[in-house]
């Protein structure tokens, strides 16, 4: 631009002369408030300042709760964990995987769609929990909501196969429980995966 | 006539430039460029010593030696801090004071807020002190189990909050409480606790089926914000502090990591339109979603707004991660500021404190906005990450 050229030269002298770091010889010209003293030496003339201590901070093991959620804890939830045993080697081989940054079902994955599905099928009591997973290159939260959304994807395309959605829940666990330890897209593209876990009602119940 | 029109151009741009900014020669003005302010500690020892000049060096000081500093900062801590402040370019004693009670290390930080009071904070512009500030982070094992962690801004004083061993999150302060909520699997799905940290009583307030995750309070304390996704995807919701009165606000594919506008109108968070990840941000009683520009900043993520309302930090994904910081008004794209994630404003809105390292090894930081100074915490056991600074 034509104006830089004018003020370019301008520039550099302005900013040679505020070249300097400011921990080198010059100040940046600030002055500051002053309350009042003028003149004295160094001494106690303002109040001695008393600090009282933080308040502790307490945690009582025992005082886990176990309050329900607001409207109790059966609301929305068809089914939990502490009603069923799980069986994670029954789907183990089924596991599907996902592109980076993506909750996508490809359709490489979903012949094993149909074998979880028919497998739902073919034992009607049985239900399903998707685990949701991410490689390490997102941040914590994002990721946590990334592998919800695998896990959603996954039950909607079961859904879709005409299994109930009820009978199905999701978890993520964002990038904390990698299924590799590497750095590598080797290691990366192990981790970013939808887990089913085939779960049996506990008797009695 | 073109020397003198070229000369008085010159002179009218050279008055929009601050004594404290430096100029990028490309004709920007670099807000994030500023020099530190020079001072000289002397007379000061071990852990008093330690804290003054992490302290002074969060909030925008290089220290140097007297004749070449501003500020020159002397006292002694033999049992207790006594300190002075002497202003060499205006030639007098700022002030001068002696502090007792508590620890040595708590009085080194109250003398910290006091010198930055004396050489930073003016009545146009008042600084927030942050010396008896704390923060709460998460500490993760390898194998991914975790406890939340409560310390001092510093680092310094950690202690474990909760004693779980399972996956934790996203811990976040009641604004002005010793509360906190974070996201716990204790009961084998991911939940939002309220904790209260003075009583040690906690309990579920969001226990949905699905992910229950990332509340934010709002700045009055009386409502939260998280992601749900019982609706059948991740979205922002807000209900009471308590967890009634549950609203839904956005409906996109993909939201994630609410934060608060201060003065409690907005909610920004990170979400996916088109297939790109932006910003956004939705009227706190539901509206409708405005999307945010971080041009030049990629996969925007994990936003907080800071108190005085003026900017936004957020972190930044291109491989590796950027703290990033921009004015939320838009006039300037986002500035990079160093390497790292999870930004949390302190209360004096140009202190955060983020977490930096590598994979699986993250240490807590603190970074000074408008020099760029930053400097490690002391680091609690595991790998320190997600740090929310109490305000």
């Amino acid at each position: 631009m034509k104006l830089n050229k004018i003020i370019l030269p301008l520039m550099i002298a302005l900013v040679a002369m505020l070249a300097t770091t400011g921990c080198k010889k010059g100040f940046n010209g600030k002055t500051t408030p002053m309350p009042g003293q003028t003149g004295r030496t160094p001494g106690d003339d303002q109040p001695p300042s008393t600090i009282s201590q933080a308040p502790p901070v307490t945690f009582d093991p025992n005082a886990v709760s176990n309050q329900n959620p607001p409207g109790g804890l059966a609301q929305n939830q068809p089914w939990t964990m502490d009603q069923v045993i799980p069986d994670p080697a029954a789907l183990a081989d089924q596991t599907v995987y996902f592109a980076f940054d993506s909750a996508a079902v490809l359709s490489k994955e979903e012949s094993k769609l149909i074998i979880v599905s028919e497998k739902l099928k073919s034992d009607p009591s049985a239900k399903l929990q998707i685990e949701g997973h991410c490689d390490e290159r997102g941040t914590e939260e994002y990721n946590r909501s990334l592998g919800e959304r695998r896990a959603l994807a996954l039950r909607e395309a079961l859904n879709r196969a005409g299994i109930d959605g009820d009978r199905i829940r999701t978890i993520s666990f964002g990038k904390d429980k990698p299924a590799e330890t590497g750095h590598d897209e080797a290691a990366w593209s192990k981790n970013r995966r939808g887990v089913f876990i085939l779960c049996h009602m506990k008797t009695g119940l | 006539m073109k020397k003198i029109l070229a000369i008085a151009i010159a002179v009218a741009a050279l008055n929009l430039v601050r004594a404290q900014d430096t100029i990028d020669i490309n004709g920007g003005i670099d807000i994030f460029g500023r020099k530190p302010i020079p001072v000289a500690i002397t007379g000061f020892t071990g852990e008093a010593a330690e804290v003054l000049k992490f302290d002074l060096y969060v909030q925008g000081c290089c220290f140097v030696s007297p004749d070449a500093a501003q500020f020159v900062i002397n006292g002694t801590d033999n049992g207790t801090v006594v300190g002075s402040v002497t202003d060499k370019v205006a030639r007098k004693v700022a002030f001068s004071r002696s502090y007792n009670g508590a620890s040595l290390r708590r009085q080194a930080h109250a003398f910290a807020d006091d010198v930055i009071q004396a050489i930073e904070s003016t009545p146009e512009k008042p600084i927030k002190p942050i010396g008896a500030t704390k923060i709460a982070f998460k500490s993760q094992s390898p194998g991914g189990n975790g406890e939340i962690y409560v310390a001092d801004f510093d680092g310094a004083g950690a202690q474990a909050v909760t004693s779980d061993a399972t996956i934790v999150a996203h811990p976040a302060w009641v604004p002005g409480r010793m509360t906190l909520y974070y996201t716990s699997y204790a009961r084998s799905n991911p939940d939002i606790f309220m904790h209260s940290l003075s009583t040690g009583q906690r309990r579920v307030i969001a226990g949905y089926s699905g992910l229950n995750t990332s509340a934010a309070a709002s700045p009055d304390g009386t409502k939260v914000a998280m992601i749900l996704s019982k609706s059948g995807s991740p979205n922002v919701w807000v209900c009471n502090a308590d967890g009634t009165g549950l609203k839904k606000l956005t409906s996109g594919l993909e939201d994630s990591s609410p934060c608060w506008s201060p003065d409690g109108r907005w909610i920004c968070f990170a979400t996916k339109k088109a297939e790109r990840r932006r910003l956004a941000k939705v009227p706190a009683g539901g509206g409708e979603v405005q999307y945010l520009s971080t041009a030049g900043a990629p996969n925007p993520t994990e936003p907080d707004w800071s108190p005085d309302g003026k900017w936004i930090a957020f972190t930044s994904q291109t491989g590796d991660f950027n703290i990033c910081v921009m004015p939320v008004d838009g006039s300037l794209p986002p500035t990079v500021l160093v390497a790292g994630q999870n930004p949390s404003w302190s209360p004096n809105s140009r202190t955060l404190v983020f977490n930096h390292g590598s994979m699986g090894h993250q240490t807590l930081s603190v970074l000074d906005v408008f020099t760029k100074q930053y400097k490690d915490c002391r680091r609690a056991t595991g790998s320190n990450s997600q740090p929310a600074w109490a305000r």
